[in-house]
């Protein structure tokens, strides 16, 4: 969390609220900050820092463990409306990027501002070209976007 | 708004979510059973819930429906002193 919580500006730059969860308590919450995570990130954890002691809120987004008792590391990217535009779902001993958060959250918005004109294709960062789903877009992908541009 | 309560000598009582649905009495099947399996689809509206929560030095309650009309990041992770 701490580097979620190092990058908020850049979360907050693009109007994006950060909420943490996990079954601790909001005591515990309050010693990890004070003693732990605001030294790594220099400050004080900026989002709420959630408690579901009992992990019915986990089990509301199919993301709880039920055998460890604790929450898997799932990530969901809600739109203004409140809808699931995204997840990511990833077992403890591996950590998120938040690059890759900032991306897709980028790309939903970029989606959403052109009321669904504009599609990002694999690999898509902004500034990129995006796509312009149309009939005529229909089997000419290839001369708009090349594969090499997924990965450079 | 978040709203602020004082710390108790407990952990603050759980916000039970909206009421289950009622049990399918055709099938057998309990509301929990099928919840347990189920998972988020994207696309379709996420779960609404109320949790305490730790906020700049203050206890306080917060609904995920406080944010609509911005982007939420939702963030679950395995515990507080984990390593990664």
């Amino acid at each position: 969390m701490s580097a979620v919580a190092a990058r908020n500006d850049d979360f907050k730059a693009i109007g994006v609220q950060v909420l943490s969860i996990s079954v601790d308590s909001i005591y515990v919450h309050k010693i990890w900050n004070d003693n732990e995570l605001s030294k790594m990130v220099g400050k004080s954890v900026p989002f709420p820092m959630l408690s579901d002691q009992d992990g019915s809120v986990g089990k509301l987004y199919g993301i709880y463990d039920e055998d460890a008792g604790v929450e898997t590391r799932g990530r969901f990217l809600i739109d203004p409306d409140g809808i699931v535009q995204g997840f990511e779902v990833l077992t403890p001993p591996v950590g998120r990027n938040v690059n890759e958060t900032l991306r897709q959250l980028k790309a939903f918005q970029l989606v959403r501002e052109s009321k669904g004109t504009e599609a990002t294709p694999a690999g898509w960062r902004p500034g990129r070209p995006t796509l312009k789903p149309s009939p005529d877009l229909v089997g000419n992908v290839w001369k708009e976007w090349k594969v090499e541009q997924a990965n450079d | 708004m978040p709203e602020e309560f004082k710390a108790g000598c407990q952990r603050p009582a759980v916000k039970k979510p909206p009421a289950e649905a009622p049990r399918n009495d055709a099938t057998g099947i309990e509301p929990e059973k099928e919840r347990k399996s189920s998972m988020i689809k994207v696309g379709k509206p996420a779960p609404d819930f109320t949790l305490p929560a730790f906020i700049d030095g203050k206890f306080a309650n917060v609904s995920l429906s406080e944010y609509k009309g911005q982007w939420v990041s939702l963030c679950f992770y395995p515990g507080d002193f984990t390593f990664v």
